[in-house]
């Protein structure tokens, strides 16, 4: 799954079974500042995207099963609209060190549960 | 599986109901020189990450539906392990 924007609409009148009553999104991948790092692409809508919008997309056979119907030939689609990104940029150490701000070299690693 | 660092978190109030209940963090994908690649990947935390982690990031859509026992999920990837060492032989 990756973060995209709403860059437009596609309308297909003759589509194979299973994309009928699909909506077709023209989506471009961006970083969490927006900026594109991506070719765009063509999304199923599973929620109701409009133009210019930020929304995260799920690729693979995954993006089908967003769909009323789950054996649509998709492989991409939009799953969920966007309202706030929290990130910043990564602070580089090789992997053989310890990532700086995770878990502290020798010390009890925070007790973390699985869900 | 890819080795990436969390650099932060989605917010989202209007998805698709699979994911109702799941943090989405944001992972940025790391190569054995320390350094990132541009894109980074939403993925579904299973294992309670933070930002700052080194994690294993699976892009795997099945074993993701197998993790969360929900074969219909539409969920691609997910962070399935907070890495600790990282050695080379």
């Amino acid at each position: 799954m990756y973060l995209a924007k709403v860059t437009g609409t596609v309308v297909a009148s003759t589509k194979a079974d299973g994309l009928d009553c699909v909506k077709l999104l023209i989506v471009e991948p961006v970083d969490e500042e927006g900026r594109a790092v991506g070719p765009p692409q063509v999304a199923a809508d599973a929620v109701q995207a409009g133009a210019g919008e930020l929304v995260f997309v799920c690729t693979g056979r995954e993006g089908a099963l967003a769909l009323d119907e789950v054996f649509a030939p998709v492989d991409l689609a939009v799953v969920g609209h966007v309202d706030d990104v929290d990130a910043r940029e990564p602070i580089q150490t090789p992997p053989g060190r310890p990532a700086p701000g995770g878990t502290p070299p020798g010390g009890t690693p925070p007790k973390r549960r699985r869900r | 599986m890819l080795l990436g660092r969390v650099i932060g978190t989605v917010v989202s109030s209007v998805k698709v109901p699979a994911y109702k209940g799941h943090k989405l963090l944001l992972v940025r994908p790391e190569r054995l020189d320390g350094t990132f690649e541009a894109r980074s990947y939403i993925a579904v935390d299973l294992v309670h990450a933070g930002e700052g982690d080194r994690v294993l990031l699976m892009r795997e859509g099945s074993s993701v539906r197998d993790l969360l026992g929900d074969a219909a999920a539409p969920i691609h990837a997910a962070v399935v392990g907070i890495v600790d060492k990282v050695t080379f032989s």
